[in-house]
């Protein structure tokens, strides 16, 4: 049992470290290939030199940046099936369905335009160009779609059914699990949120050149467009967030009371703005779950389902099954008890049916697929030794998803007054200040970053311990590996990815560096 | 036939052109294998910047064939890919440290240095189609491995395959297997010459191509020839239609023999590689030997995929449980 504890805990750590190590370059090329897509459109429309140069200027670093999110996504794909091997098994059907689209479509997409957006200025035709920039671009988006969808399934499992003559889950709709609620507001969320990065990303860039005074007549075309993009993708990710937090109430409402650090919930719930939780804090031991909070009032009511009044149930709620509607009425009454109950009949069902199927009696089988089908929610209940083992680990989705949220209002501001400076550059050009704003555009680089991921240790942390939510905890979703193997290939993983990021950073410094002493108004080569 | 079996012929097949325009596409990674020869940086530069165009393809090729097998045949990728778990990873971190190569090596700011980036694409186009052949080669040759459904419902966590402690290591070092690895390897070569001919237009490299050509060919053909007398004489694992799987002596010459379209699509393809090498070979000013070579090995490996998997053939046989062999119709 502790081998499998460690075989489980390395698995995750090594996903999570290669998944965090991916995310650092994919949000700069979702953002990034916009703006230079959006640059290169404003230099065909003006013919203008100058845009040129900009946009070739920022498409090196968008190239540099391209080539490791690449490399590091392939380990993703394939590290389901090597380290997931009965999660590949169990919901390959549904799984496989958006990775297989993704590279049939977009991926080939991708890579069939960058080397037009690369190599064809002089080999094709400008408006050609154009639209291989803006397919790049396109398809890249199109690649974290597919990537999306198959993440959002595995928050809120729909569109499918269990067949228990081969024990997986099988695909009733595709429809269904593209178009899912949780898959149509994580990808814009993610997507969005990836323009912001890279608006902030321009910035930040354009930032130390001004405190070179090194182009700044680029810098601030570069500028009208990062800050523009930046703008628009952080307010649709504040949006967006919004209809997730709705989303993640409803079919996850235990990743909710976990970022809230939320053990009983209440009407007119408040949210935390600004809190310490207790450390020894555990469910059901009555200590207060604050050391200390600033809350806003009805805050978390409304931001989980647009109700000021609405009840919002606390991690106790949930593993008790209790929830009431707006008058007050019980409206959940399974406790994690009941399910873990449940889903050990079922596990019983499908044994009974497998003997029932290698002896040929097919009325029984009929009778109980029924049975299973209608009570498979509660399926991967059955693996839990305790109720408590539902709960994520509180700490770390509760300061993370403050963290995002915090980080998120402050980006708000940042972009804004970007903007507003593009428009008003007269009031940077002769402030004082002007150079604490430059290091606060640099400064804000990491902490974008920062809040990136945070966002993804939200959505991740908060749904453990479930691989697919409420079907399979991570304790069966993985391979037969010793703990040795996958603690081996995790340092091996963060050896090379730290040696690849040096290297991404080393090169882009370089460039950005190196370009940024030529005319950028011209182009050079 | 009913739709659901239609479904999983038409999706081997699919599975058959992916898994054929991989190995065509590992000319890539053969023209690295090449670096080595070349000491002279421009020239270097010249078989790089002329691969540089197309490594994203095999990339993708790669991903697609992984994302695909993902979802038409779910148990081989976890099966196979989480039993075989050292072979995996080491070709998977093969082609991490390509992908970056191509991009990083020229570019200022490159800490490493241009000659760290060559020696990984070396390494990927060495360890590359080796191992991926090996990895072809288990679907021939077997696995060491269980294959158990029912393990899903132990409440404690086991998983449905089961594979040998060496997970993957033993199938590297099993002579079929490597052979098969190495086979592929001098094909990526001799195809990488063929498509160095056909896109450099450089005398120098365009000679010693030619002469890596006829040594990597005339590896290549003596090793093919031993692949096919070694799959032709092994035996496979054969089912009826309840499912019940044994082995079966001969079973891919008996396949080739009852699929006697895929013979005649085999031998048009060996034709057409051998057409390719020796004209080229043959004639000084001829540079289009790459096609008729890359349609023939695309064909050659597709009827490869079709008697590993049709004609009730299970595609990856067990060697420890013969009933745990994955076939199109359980996987």
């Amino acid at each position: 049992m502790e081998e499998l504890i460690n075989v489980v805990d390395w698995s995750r750590a090594q996903f999570a470290l290669t998944a965090i190590y991916h995310w650092l370059f994919v949000p700069l090329t979702l953002g990034l290939g916009i703006i230079v897509a959006v640059m290169e459109t404003i230099y065909l429309k003006t013919k203008s030199e100058k845009w040129l140069a900009t946009t070739k200027f920022w498409m090196t670093i968008f190239g540099v940046n391209f080539a490791i999110g690449v490399a590091t996504g392939i380990i993703l794909e394939f590290e389901f099936g090597t380290n997931w091997s009965n999660y590949s098994w169990f919901v390959g059907d549904i799984f496989g369905a958006p990775l297989a689209v993704e590279g049939i479509l977009a991926f080939f997409m991708e890579s069939t335009f960058i080397a037009v957006m690369f190599f064809g200025w002089k080999k094709v035709s400008p408006k050609f160009h154009l639209a291989a920039t803006w397919l790049t671009a396109i398809g890249a988006s199109l690649s974290a779609l597919w990537i999306l969808v198959a993440n959002a399934w595995m928050q809120y499992p729909t569109g499918c059914e269990f067949n228990p003559a081969t024990m997986r889950n099988e695909m009733t709709s595709f429809a269904a699990v593209a178009l899912s609620p949780m898959a149509i507001s994580k990808f814009f969320h993610t997507v969005l949120s990836a323009w912001a990065l890279g608006g902030v990303f321009v910035c930040g860039v354009c930032g130390w050149m001004m405190l070179k005074k090194r182009n700044m007549d680029h810098c601030w075309r570069s500028l009208k467009v990062g800050a523009w993009v930046g703008v628009i993708g952080i307010v649709l990710t504040m949006i967006t967030g919004d209809t997730s937090a709705v989303t993640v109430a409803k079919y996850q409402p235990m990743k909710l009371a976990a970022m809230e650090g939320l053990y009983k919930g209440n009407h007119e719930q408040a949210i935390v703005a600004f809190g310490i939780l207790n450390p020894s804090k555990q469910a059901f031991d009555d200590q207060d779950p604050y050391l200390f909070d600033i809350s806003i009032p009805y805050g978390l009511s409304f931001l989980a389902t647009h109700d000021f009044k609405a009840f919002v149930p606390g991690i106790e709620d949930i593993i008790n099954g209790v929830s009431y509607d707006n008058e007050g009425n019980e409206i959940n009454t399974v406790s994690y008890a009941e399910r873990m109950e449940r889903g050990k009949q079922l596990q019983e069902m499908l044994s009974q049916y497998s003997a029932a199927m290698n002896s040929g009696n097919t009325m029984l089988q009929d009778s109980l697929k029924n049975v299973i089908n209608a009570d498979f929610k509660h399926f991967g209940y059955a693996y839990l030794d305790k109720p408590e083992e539902a709960i994520p680990n509180v700490p770390l989705t509760f300061y993370t998803f403050h963290f995002m949220v915090t980080v998120g209002g402050y980006l708000l501001v940042f972009l804004l007054l970007a903007l507003f400076f593009v428009y008003k550059p007269n009031i940077l050009n002769k402030a004082k200040w002007a150079k604490w704003w430059h290091i606060l555009a640099i400064i804000t680089i990491p902490l974008t970053y920062l809040c990136s991921a945070s966002g993804w240790i939200v959505a991740e942390v908060g749904r453990q311990p479930w691989t697919i939510q409420d079907l399979m905890p991570n304790k069966v979703a993985i391979s037969d590996l010793s703990a040795g193997y996958v603690q081996t290939t995790f340092w091996i993983f963060a050896v090379v990815f730290t040696a690849l990021l040096i290297a991404d950073i080393g090169i882009i410094c370089k460039q950005i560096s190196k370009k940024s002493q030529t005319d950028l108004d011209t182009v050079n080569d | 036939m009913t739709t659901y079996n239609l479904l999983q012929n038409y999706w081997w097949l699919i599975m058959s052109v992916l898994g054929a325009l991989l190995v065509f596409l590992l000319m890539v990674q053969g023209g690295q294998s090449m670096l080595i020869h070349y000491a002279k940086p421009d020239k270097r530069a010249l078989l790089i910047n002329s691969m540089g165009r197309k490594w994203e393809l095999t990339y993708t090729t790669l991903v697609t064939f992984g994302g695909a097998f993902f979802a038409s045949f779910p148990l081989f990728y976890s099966t196979s890919f989480g039993g075989a778990y050292w072979l995996w990873m080491l070709i998977l971190f093969s082609f991490v440290i390509q992908a970056i190569s191509y991009e990083y090596r020229s570019k200022p700011g490159n800490i490493y240095g241009s000659r760290f980036y060559d020696t990984l694409l070396l390494i990927n186009g060495i360890v590359g189609p080796v191992l991926l052949g090996v990895a072809v080669a288990t679907m021939f040759f077997g696995a060491e491995f269980t294959v158990t459904k029912s393990n899903i419902l132990n409440v404690q966590g086991s998983s449905i395959s089961q594979w040998g402690p060496k997970h993957g290591i033993e199938a590297i070092f099993y002579w079929k297997n490597l052979l098969f690895g190495v086979m592929v390897f001098f094909l990526a070569r001799t195809l990488a010459s063929l498509y160095f001919i056909n896109n450099i237009d450089d005398d120098e490299v365009n000679a010693s191509q030619r002469h890596q050509l006829l040594i990597n060919a005339g590896v290549f053909v003596p090793l093919f020839l031993a692949v096919v007398v070694v799959i032709l004489t092994s035996p496979g694992v054969g089912y009826d239609d309840s499912g019940n799987a044994q082995w079966v002596a001969y079973k891919y010459l008996h396949n080739f023999l009852a699929m006697w379209w895929a013979l005649i699509i085999l031998l048009i393809g060996v034709v057409m590689v051998l057409y390719g090498v020796i004209k080229t070979l043959m004639k000084g000013d001829y540079k289009q030997g790459i096609w008729p070579a890359g349609i023939g090995t695309i064909l050659v490996v597709m009827t490869l995929f079709w008697v590993m998997g049709y004609n009730n053939t299970a595609y990856l046989p067990s060697l420890l449980d013969v009933q745990s062999s994955l076939t199109l119709r359980n996987s």
